[in-house]
C-alpha cells in the first residue's frame, strides 16, 4: 500500500486507564472483529494478562478506516519493559496518550509519554472514562495538555466503554499522525519490536518495515545478532494471522522464521534481506540484561525436572528471562533466575505456579552487583549473594532514576521513604496544584524487597511509580551470612549496605530462632560479615521429649506417632547437623517480603 | 514359649467419667455388672488356647473397683492364678470390705489412681477422691495385708505450681508405696479436658521440662528406681517391685486382653475388641467372639516396637534381630551426642537420652 495511506500508532496508558477497552472498540468500529467474536480485550492474549489488567507481550493489529491502513502496535504496560516499550514506539509515528478522567496522569504514563516524545512521535491526547460520575475531564485534559505542550481543546474526550468519541479518535489518527516516510526502493530494513514462539512454526517476529520490501522465501539476517533464516511466511494480524506475499516500507506485520530460540531475535534488532543487505541497522538496539535475581526452588524436590521443563518453555516466549541451575544446601536443587524487574519476576513466578502447577520457594530477590576482588583485578558480575567474594576491593550496585507522582500532602512521606532507602533527590515539579512529580535516584537493591509496598502504604495507594536504569555506582556493601550451628545457610545470605547490616542481621537471626525447632543440643544462630559475628541467638536444647505412657492398649498409636515423627525428620534439611524444617526458611524469606 | 503369659481384663465401669480420660469407660450401667462379668468369663473360655502359663493378670479400667462386689468376686474366682495379679482402684472405692475381697481372691497388687494430693488439682481433674481418701486407701490396703501398692500421680495439671508438685511428691513418698507411676497430663484429642484446657497445656509445655526432671530427681533421691520412662519402684534387694504385667508389654511379650475395647497381641497379630458395650455383650452372650479390629504386625514392625518399648526401660535392650530396624547413621550421631550408649549387642539410652527418649527413639528407627 502507498505509504501515504498508512498510519502506525501505539496506545500509551496507565494500567486500568482503558487501553485494552479502547483497542477493542477500535477493532469493532472498523469491522475487524465481528461483535460475536469479540472476546473482551482481545489484545491481551494470556489469561494472566487479562487478570492483572496488563499487557506483557506486544502485538500488532491492522485495521482499515476510511481507506487508510492503521496499524495498532500494542506496548507492554509496565516499568520492567521500558526497553520493549521504546522499541514498540520506535515502530510508530504517533501515539494515543490515554488518561483516565478521574485519575489523571500517573508516573508510568509520564515515563512512556516522555519515551514517545523522545522518539519524535506525534501524540494524540485522549481523556477516557468521561462517563464516570467522578470524572474530571477538564482537569485531566489540562494535565495532559500541559505535559505535551498542546492546547487543552485538542484533547479528545471519550468513553471507550460506551464507544462515545471513538470514531473521532480514528479520524484524529488519520489526520494528525504522519504517514511513514521510508525509502521504498532502498535495501530492505525492518525493525523487530517483538517476537513470540509458535510451537508448530517456531519464532514469529513482529516487525515494522522501515525501507524497501520483504518477500516470502527471502533469506534474512538479523543485523545485530547475526541470526540467519528464511522468511517462511509474511503477513499481518487482524488479529488472526493473514499471510501476504510481501511486506513493504511503512507496513507492520509478522515474519515466521522457523527458528527454535526466541532469544535469537531480540526486540530492537534489524532484519535485512541477504540478496541486497542494508548497510546500517535501524539505530537503538541494545541487549537487555536482567537486573533482578532470585532463586526458584520447587517446594517438593521431586518437582525439579518439571520446573526445568517449565522454565524452558517460558523462555521460548520470553527472551529476557534468564536462568541457570543453582544448588542450595538449604533448599535443594533449583534455578537462579534473572528478570528485567520485579513485575517480570512476579509474572514468571505466577505463570510457573498457575500454568505449570508448580509449588515454588522464591528466595529474597537481589540485584546484579559488580565486584572487584583485588585492586586492578577483573570485575565480576554477582547474581547470588552467596557468590559474593568475602574480601572485596570494590563493589558496585545498580541505580535507578525513579519517577514518583503523589498528591502534595504525601511529598514528605515519600521523601522520608526515599531517604531511608539511600535515595538522592534529583528534582521535583508540580504537575498541577495538587500533584507533585518527584525524581529520586535510588539503589535498585533498596527497591527490590518492598519499596513499592511501602510507597503504596505510606501514600494510601495514591503514589504511582516508575523507574529507569541509571547505571552502576560504587557502594559500601557487605555480605551478611546467616549461620546455623556455625554453618552458613546459603539461601539466607544477603548483600546490604554496611549501615543496615547489623539491624538486618539481628532481625534475621531472631526470626530464624523462632522458626527452628529445639534440638537435642543448643543451636547457635548467628549473623556474620566475613568472620565477624554481628548478631547471635540460641535455640535452647530440648530437655524433655517423651511419650508419657505406653501400655498394651496404645502401642500401635505410639509406634505410628514415632514413625510419623521420623518421616517428618527425613523431610527436614540438615544444616550444620541441625534439622531445620523447610518452612523455617520459607517463613524467614516471606517475612522479609512483608516487613 | 507357647501362648501368652500375660492377661489383661478390662472393666469399663466408672462412677463418673473424668474430663481428661480417653479410655473405654461407661457410666450408669450398674445393673449390667453381672452380665458383663459373665461375658468376660465366656470370652476367656473362647480364647483359652491362646494362653500359656499365666504369669500376670491385670484388671484395668474404667474403675474396676466400682464393679459390684459379688460380680467382681465371681470374676476374680474365674481368672487364672498368677504370680502377680494387679487391680486398678480409685482411692474413694477402697473400703476394708473391698480390700478383704481382693485379698481373698488372689489380688496381690493394687494400683491406686491418686493423681494428686491437692484439693484444687483433684477438682480440676474431676476426681472424686479427696487427699485424705488417698491416704486412707493406702492404710486400708496395708491393714488388709497388701505389700505391693502403686500410686499414680499426674503432673502438669493446669494451675499446678512447682511447689504443688513438690508437695505431691513428698506426700506420695511419705506413704511409702512400692511403686509409682508419674504421668504428664496429656491433652488427648476429643476429650472435654482438651477442649477446656488445651491451650493452657500448650502454654505450660516448657515448664513441664522442669517438672519431669524434678519428678525423676526427687523420686530417685528417695530411693526409687527409675526403671521405665514414667515408672518408679522401690529398690528392694529381696523383691523385684517393677510392674511385671507392664514389663511384659515393654519387653515385647505376647498378651491377651479380654473385655470391651481390650487389645491383644499374640503371635505377630494384634487385635482390638470393638469399644461398644452393648455389642460386646450381645456377641459374647451368643457365644461369638466380639467384633475386632485386626492389625497384622510384620517382622519389621515388631522390631520397631521392640526398640520403642525396650528403650523405655533402664536395662539395655538386646539388639539381636533388630539391626535392620535401626538407623545406624542416627545411632552414631546420637552416640556422639551422648544420648545413646551402645555396646556390641545391646543398646541403652543415657540418663539425658532417657529424658529425650521419644525423639531419640524416632531418630533411631529406620
Amino acid at each position: 500500500m502507498d505509504q501515504d495511506k498508512i498510519r502506525n500508532f501505539s496506545i500509551i496508558a496507565h494500567i486500568d486507564h482503558g487501553k485494552s477497552t479502547l483497542a477493542d472498540r477500535i477493532l469493532q468500529l472498523t469491522d475487524t472483529v465481528a461483535d460475536r467474536d469479540m472476546k473482551e480485550q482481545l489484545l491481551d492474549s494470556m489469561e494472566l494478562e487479562r487478570e492483572r489488567g496488563i499487557t506483557i507481550k506486544a502485538q500488532a493489529v491492522r485495521v482499515l478506516w476510511k481507506g487508510h491502513q492503521l496499524n495498532l502496535i500494542d506496548t507492554p504496560g509496565h516499568v520492567d519493559f521500558t526497553y520493549e516499550v521504546s522499541r514498540s514506539l520506535q515502530a510508530c509515528e504517533g501515539a494515543l496518550l490515554v488518561v483516565d478522567a478521574a485519575q489523571g496522569i500517573e508516573a508510568q504514563t509520564l515515563a512512556n509519554a516522555y519515551l514517545a516524545i523522545e522518539n519524535n512521535l506525534e501524540i494524540v491526547p485522549v481523556v477516557n472514562k468521561i462517563d464516570l460520575p467522578q470524572a474530571d475531564p477538564d482537569g485531566a485534559a489540562a494535565e495532559v495538555a500541559d505535559l505535551i505542550g498542546d492546547d487543552a481543546d485538542n484533547v479528545l474526550r471519550i468513553s471507550a466503554k460506551t464507544g462515545l468519541g471513538v470514531e473521532a479518535v480514528l479520524d484524529a489518527i488519520v489526520e494528525r499522525i504522519p504517514a511513514p516516510d521510508g525509502e521504498a526502493e532502498a535495501p530492505a530494513r525492518a525493525l523487530i519490536f517483538d517476537s513470540s514462539y509458535d510451537q508448530y512454526r517456531g519464532v514469529v517476529a513482529f516487525v515494522r518495515v522501515v525501507d524497501g520490501r520483504f518477500e516470502t522465501r527471502d533469506a534474512l539476517r538479523a543485523m545485530a545478532q547475526g541470526t540467519r533464516f528464511e522468511a517462511e511466511e509474511l503477513g499481518f494480524l487482524t488479529p488472526v494471522r493473514r499471510p501476504v506475499k510481501t511486506l513493504e516500507a511503512g507496513e507492520v506485520g509478522y515474519v515466521i522464521t522457523g527458528l527454535k530460540d526466541v532469544s535469537k531475535l531480540r526486540a530492537g534488532d534489524t532484519l535485512t534481506a541477504e540478496k541486497r543487505p542494508a548497510a546500517e541497522p535501524v539505530p537503538g538496539y541494545k541487549e537487555v540484561k536482567p537486573m533482578v535475581f532470585a532463586g526458584l526452588f520447587p517446594t517438593d524436590s521431586d518437582e525439579y525436572p518439571e520446573l526445568r521443563d517449565a522454565l524452558e518453555r517460558l523462555k521460548l516466549n520470553d527472551g529476557a528471562l534468564f536462568y541457570e541451575p543453582e544448588t542450595s544446601q538449604a533448599l535443594g536443587f533449583g534455578f537462579r533466575c534473572g528478570f528485567l524487574g520485579l513485575l517480570h519476576m512476579e509474572i514468571v513466578r505466577e505463570r510457573l505456579e498457575r500454568e505449570f502447577d508448580l509449588d515454588l520457594i522464591v528466595t529474597a530477590p537481589t540485584v546484579a552487583y559488580r565486584a572487584q576482588a583485588r585492586p586492578g583485578g577483573d570485575w565480576i558480575e554477582v547474581h547470588n549473594p552467596a557468590d559474593m567474594p568475602n574480601e572485596l576491593e570494590a563493589v558496585e550496585e545498580p541505580f535507578i532514576k525513579s519517577s514518583i507522582i503523589v498528591p502534595k500532602e504525601y511529598v514528605g512521606a515519600v521523601m522520608e521513604l526515599c531517604n531511608e532507602r539511600r535515595g538522592s533527590f534529583d528534582h521535583m515539579e508540580y504537575l498541577s496544584e495538587e500533584r507533585v512529580h518527584l525524581v529520586y535516584e535510588l539503589p535498585l537493591g533498596e527497591i527490590v524487597l518492598d519499596f513499592y509496598d511501602q510507597l503504596k502504604s505510606r501514600t494510601r495507594g495514591y503514589a504511582s511509580f516508575d523507574y529507569d536504569m541509571a547505571g552502576f555506582r560504587p557502594g559500601h556493601l557487605v555480605r551478611v551470612d546467616v549461620l546455623v550451628a556455625g554453618e552458613p545457610v546459603d539461601a539466607l545470605s544477603l548483600i546490604i549496605h554496611r549501615e543496615f547490616a547489623y539491624e538486618r542481621g539481628k532481625l534475621l537471626v531472631e526470626r530464624l530462632r523462632k522458626e527452628i525447632p529445639r534440638q537435642f543440643f543448643d543451636v547457635a544462630i548467628q549473623a556474620a560479615i566475613g568472620a565477624r559475628i554481628i548478631a547471635r541467638e540460641t535455640v535452647k536444647a530440648k530437655r524433655k521429649d517423651v511419650l508419657a505412657k505406653c501400655y498394651g492398649g496404645d502401642i500401635s498409636r505410639k509406634r505410628k506417632l514415632l514413625e510419623k515423627q521420623k518421616k517428618g525428620k527425613k523431610r527436614m534439611k540438615q544444616v550444620g547437623g541441625v534439622e531445620v524444617p523447610q518452612e523455617a526458611f520459607l517463613a524467614v524469606l516471606n517475612l522479609d517480603e512483608r516487613k | 514359649m507357647t501362648g501368652a503369659h500375660h492377661l489383661y481384663v478390662h472393666l469399663p465401669f466408672c462412677a463418673h467419667r473424668c474430663g481428661y480420660c480417653d479410655f473405654v469407660t461407661v457410666v450408669g450401667w450398674d445393673h449390667h455388672h453381672g452380665a458383663y462379668v459373665d461375658a468376660l468369663l465366656t470370652e476367656l473360655e473362647l480364647e483359652r488356647d491362646l494362653l500359656g502359663g499365666v504369669e500376670t493378670v491385670f484388671l484395668g479400667g474404667g474403675t474396676p473397683t466400682v464393679t459390684e462386689p459379688a460380680a467382681l468376686a465371681r470374676l476374680l474366682a474365674g481368672l487364672p492364678h498368677a504370680g502377680e495379679t494387679t487391680i486398678e482402684a480409685n482411692p474413694e472405692t477402697v473400703t476394708p470390705d473391698l480390700a478383704a475381697l481382693l485379698r481373698e481372691h488372689g489380688v496381690n497388687r493394687v494400683s491406686l489412681g491418686a493423681q494428686s494430693f491437692q484439693p484444687h488439682l483433684l477438682e480440676m481433674l474431676e476426681r472424686r477422691a479427696r487427699p485424705e481418701d488417698v491416704r486412707a486407701a493406702v492404710w486400708t490396703l496395708r491393714e488388709a495385708g497388701f505389700d505391693n501398692v502403686s500410686l499414680d500421680l499426674i503432673y502438669g495439671i493446669p494451675g499446678q505450681s512447682a511447689a504443688d508438685l513438690e508437695r505431691d511428691l513428698d506426700e506420695a513418698i511419705a506413704l511409702e508405696p512400692e511403686h509409682l507411676s508419674c504421668y504428664e497430663l496429656e491433652a488427648k484429642p476429643g476429650t472435654r479436658f482438651t477442649h477446656a484446657h488445651g491451650e493452657e497445656l500448650e502454654r505450660q509445655a516448657d515448664a513441664m521440662e522442669d517438672y519431669f526432671e524434678r519428678v525423676v530427681e526427687v523420686l530417685t533421691g528417695a530411693g526409687y528406681r527409675w526403671y521405665e520412662t514414667a515408672n518408679f519402684c522401690r529398690a528392694d534387694d529381696a523383691r523385684d517391685l517393677r510392674a511385671h504385667h507392664n514389663l511384659g508389654y515393654w519387653l515385647g511379650r505376647d498378651y491377651l486382653g479380654i473385655g470391651v475395647g481390650a487389645v491383644s497381641t499374640v503371635a505377630g497379630a494384634r487385635w482390638r475388641n470393638a469399644p461398644s458395650l452393648p455389642r460386646y455383650l450381645a456377641a459374647v452372650q451368643g457365644g461369638e467372639r466380639p467384633q475386632r479390629e485386626l492389625e497384622p504386625l510384620d517382622g519389621a514392625t515388631q522390631a520397631r516396637e521392640r526398640i520403642l518399648l525396650g528403650l523405655r526401660l533402664d536395662e539395655p535392650l538386646p539388639l539381636a534381630g533388630l539391626g535392620a530396624a535401626l538407623d545406624h547413621d542416627a545411632l552414631a550421631r546420637l552416640t556422639r551426642q551422648g544420648l545413646v550408649a551402645a555396646a556390641h549387642d545391646t543398646l541403652a539410652l543415657t540418663r539425658r537420652g532417657r529424658f529425650l527418649g521419644g525423639g531419640v527413639t524416632a531418630d533411631l528407627l529406620v
